[in-house]
């Protein structure tokens, strides 16, 4: 059976098989707790295992990083702390090797994006709020669910594993170009493989996803009815289900050639190090290029459409009113997702492409930039004449919208091949890209955690503590990030082991890596309210009603907090409304969630 | 908590979960399979020579082999059309038959194997051998996966028949919506590897 | 599909057994027309239109992709559109920089 289900009772006959006849009792009030909490088949358990896994890889690339940004503000000096507990073969005496400094690069960028965002992002908040957003007992699959979080989970274990290698983790950047990727250490094989576990998961988790949406969506709830949230996952998965699997092929193709010695990424004639090599050639390293980036561009928007899902709920729940054009927005996503595959090559212009091929994907990344902006522009235009509520929530995600246009605004010269020469991989290019993912996704996922908290633990998050979060990170992530701009516009190249300090157009920018280092920093502390806030609201948070934001998706209103184990709902809710109405002319209530029944339903003749 | 359409369609969609679900995991499998071809066709026509397929490679072995793969493929409609018809019995003739079908494709796809490495021709040799190896490897492990799969609805899976055979049937289905693309991607590989 | 009558099914085995004879009369075709040793460009089209013939056959009968739902369609035809995005667009890319180059 190719979705891989085993009937309720062959899963219980196994169990019985494992059992041993001394400690009968106990083995199976043992299983039964690996089967509630570990092996659970349970959304919202899953939903919470990919989000704690996946908390925890973030703070973990975010140490890498913290780490590498000590080498470039002090370049050669040793690493305060730590340095003398990394080992001689990565910084001896403490004092970083470039070695180790690419693949510090190589895994931040890895473990961020693949394990850190787009799990969190689609793992987490969809896993746990999208079918309690649609009136669903549980995912369609759920086996499957629970199969994708493990998969993901070896993968992550995986990629962790490659640093204690010899020669270390991958270092051939988290992009892996042939045919640097080729020759490179045992790390970049492992990194291959714990890949494939991460794309094999992704794709479990979409077929999930777009099936739940299309068949377990409660009574009268119909697609245009549907929170703009699940829409944007529903959209996701469908790039995550058709943009992955080239990036499998290319991941296999590699492995090919790194194993079985083929030469698909390998041109003729290749030299390394004064030696040839013995490759029968004759391959495309653009070739890998291309299969890439088919991915990693629809991934741009895995990293964003979640992010803007989580805004529109909340900036919907805050302002108390509808989010303005929701037709538009949502066939802008739509669009925005179809667009995303016919833009890849634009990560491309400087790789000697011709004028015809430039220019079409010139055209397509202009178009593309027009769904996003009317997405922002709705957002934006949501806010006008609300009466908004500054909840903690509320601030990360308002803060999403000024930062998620800095990265997008920035990002049309890069969409330009003209400017692009002067821009390609400066670190111009890395301020763009973390504009969006960093100081927007990253915020507006902070914003759903202080949002749904009080659903899945029935307890409110301190508000102390996260405005002191809010402010600690939105500060010093323009700190760290603002910088980068200028440094690239002056020309300094990214993935510098010294950040630029051996050449000279980089001089008068240089000062910037201290501040940009010390942000970083300070930004790591910023997590420590953070951290200690999610641990201590569990236990000793306010506790609060289930409907506590006043909100009117099923998700909020229809449900307990946190909803039932086992079904989510007491009854299954019927819907009768679209996701937003909040302050409904002549209503009681500034809000009417989506399963009440009131006069009006009965006057259009609504028969359920 | 019972999962809604599992064995029966939902009415606005016509459809039962899995059914959705193969062909969107077999939409995936499409962009997989895809991305190798394209990876074919680029490198052929950059490359200044490119061998005939049949130059290098056993053409009646693998014409042999498309011959099995499309009989698996009728005999799994036909087990399909067998529980339809409630014909248990017949279900499990054709099922075993498919099964038997798929090990003889692998057993021919072993000896052509060892065939190219006697006569030291590996991956590594040239891209067209590098390409001709992966995506049959990879297409092997397909029908491996789908041995697997048939085997079980074959033996211990077919003891839902008893209890629930809508969902068992449907369960037969998807596999061989399965196993049909699988046949379906060999129909492609076949001219493009072995014919030009 | 449960609605389908007995009498359905066993048209469908006929239209099965009708399928499975095409499917070996084009495989020997196919092969048949390889040992012609055409040109480049000739043997491709024959071997690719063969083949598109018999995969539809396929795809349509066995995987009844003739009477199948709306939603099938629509993930097929959005599926189709990007396949042939990746097949062309890379080689279109390419194509175009070794001819300036």
């Amino acid at each position: 059976m190719a979705d891989g289900h085993i009937s309720h009772k062959q899963v219980e006959g196994i169990g019985v098989g494992v059992q041993t006849h001394v400690h009968h009792e106990e083995h199976h009030h043992e299983l039964s707790f690996l089967r509630q909490y570990v092996f659970s088949t349970d959304h919202k358990v899953i939903g919470i295992q990919y989000g704690i896994t996946s908390l925890l890889f973030l703070l973990f690339g975010f140490t890498l990083m913290m780490i590498m940004r000590w080498q470039l503000a002090y370049p050669g000096e040793a690493i305060p702390l730590i340095g003398q507990w990394l080992g001689p073969d990565r910084a001896p005496d403490g004092i970083m090797l470039p070695e180790f400094y690419n693949q510090l690069g190589a895994m931040h960028g890895t473990i961020m994006v693949f394990l850190g965002v787009v799990p969190l992002a689609v793992g987490a908040f969809g896993n746990y709020v999208m079918p309690l957003q649609i009136g669903a007992v549980d995912m369609a699959f759920p086996k499957l669910n629970m199969m994708s979080y493990w998969v993901y989970f070896t993968g992550g274990v995986t990629m962790l594993v490659s640093f204690f290698l010899p020669g270390g983790a991958a270092n051939s950047g988290w992009t892996s170009y042939a045919p640097l990727s080729v020759i490179a250490t045992v790390g970049q094989t492992v990194w291959l493989i714990g890949m494939v576990f991460l794309i094999t998961s992704s794709l479990l988790g979409s077929v999930n996803f777009i099936v739940t949406i299309v068949q377990l969506r409660t009574n009268g709830l119909t697609f245009m009815r549907l929170p703009f949230f699940v829409w944007a996952q529903f959209v996701t998965s469908f790039l995550l289900l058709l943009a992955f699997p080239p990036l499998e092929a290319a991941g296999v193709l590699q492995l090919m050639d790194r194993i079985a010695g083929t030469s698909f990424f390998m041109p003729s004639g290749l030299v390394v190090s004064g030696v040839p090599l013995t490759n029968a050639g004759g391959g495309s390293p653009l070739l890998w290029q291309h299969l890439f980036w088919f991915l990693a561009h629809p991934e741009v928007y895995v990293l964003i459409l979640p992010a803007m899902g989580i805004v529109a709920e909340i900036i919907a729940n805050n302002t108390r009113k509808p989010i303005w054009g929701y037709k538009s927005i949502v066939f802008a996503a739509v669009f925005l997702g179809f667009m995303s595959f016919v833009v890849w090559a634009h990560h491309m212009f400087m790789t000697g492409m011709g004028t015809v091929i430039s220019t079409f994907f010139q055209t397509t990344t202009m178009i593309i930039s027009i769904p996003s902006i009317i997405i922002l522009t709705a957002f934006f235009l949501s806010l006008w004449g609300g009466s908004i509520r500054f909840t903690t929530p509320m601030l990360f995600a308002l803060a999403f919208l000024p930062m998620f246009g800095i990265g997008g605004l920035t990002g049309l010269p890069l969409g330009l091949s003209a400017p692009d020469i002067h821009l390609h991989d400066t670190y111009y290019v890395i301020g763009h890209f973390h504009y969006v993912v960093a100081p927007g996704t990253l915020m507006a996922l902070f914003a759903g955690i202080y949002y749904w908290y009080p659903k899945v633990t029935g307890r409110k998050m301190s508000d102390v503590l996260g405005r002191l979060h809010f402010w600690g990170s939105f500060i010093f992530l323009n700190g760290v990030f603002m910088p980068m701009f200028i440094q690239g516009l002056a020309g300094v190249s990214r993935r510098l082991y010294d950040g630029g300090a051996q050449y000279a157009h980089a001089q008068s920018v240089l000062q910037w890596n201290e501040v940009m280092s010390v942000s970083a920093w300070c930004l790591g502390l910023a997590q420590i309210p953070f951290i200690i806030n999610f641990f201590w609201s569990a236990k000793k948070g306010e506790k609060v009603a289930d409907n506590h934001w006043e909100a009117t998706t099923l998700d909020m209103a229809a449900t307990t907090s946190p909803p039932l184990a086992h079904g989510n709902f007491a009854r299954v809710p019927e819907v009768h409304r679209g996701p937003y109405e909040y302050s409904v002319p002549g209503a009681t209530t500034d809000f009417i969630p989506q399963h009440v029944r009131t006069e009006s339903n009965v006057e259009r003749g609504e028969h359920r | 908590m019972n999962i809604p359409y599992t064995s029966t369609a939902r009415l606005d969609t016509g459809l039962y979960n899995a059914k959705l679900g193969i062909w969107l995991f077999l939409a995936s499998e499409v962009m997989l399979f895809g991305a190798l071809f394209s990876t074919y066709v680029l490198l052929r026509v950059n490359a200044p020579t490119w061998p005939h397929g049949y130059e290098l490679l056993n053409v009646p072995l693998a014409t042999l082999n498309t011959i099995v793969l499309i009989s698996s493929s009728v005999t799994m409609v036909m087990s399909w059309a067998s529980l339809m018809m409630k014909k248990f019995g017949k279900f499990k003739l054709y099922m075993g038959l498919t099964i038997l079908l798929a090990f003889v494709f692998l057993v021919v796809k072993y000896f052509e194997y060892t065939a190219k490495f006697e006569h030291h021709l590996f991956p590594s040799t040239n891209t067209f051998l590098a390409i001709y190896f992966t995506i049959t490897a990879l297409h092997g492990l397909h029908i491996l996966g789908g041995i697997v799969v048939n085997t079980y609805l074959w033996g211990p899976g077919s003891k839902m028949w008893q209890n629930d055979p809508q969902r068992f049937t449907n369960r037969v289905e998807v596999a061989g919506l399965y196993w049909h693309f699988v046949d379906l991607v060999w129909i492609f590989l076949f001219p493009v590897l072995y014919l030009l | 599909m449960e609605t389908a009558h007995a009498e359905d099914i066993t048209k469908s085995v006929r239209k099965y057994i009708v399928v499975f004879v095409a499917l070996m009369g084009l495989t020997i075709v196919t092969v048949a027309i390889s040992y012609l040793h055409l040109n480049v460009g000739a043997a491709i089209l024959f071997a690719l239109a063969v083949a598109t013939v018999k995969a539809s056959l396929v795809a349509s009968y066995f995987m009844h992709l003739i009477s199948e739902r709306k939603i099938v369609y629509w993930t097929l035809a959005l599926t189709v559109v990007f396949f042939l995005l990746l097949m062309l667009l890379p080689i279109s890319a390419d194509q175009d920089s070794t001819r300036l180059g």
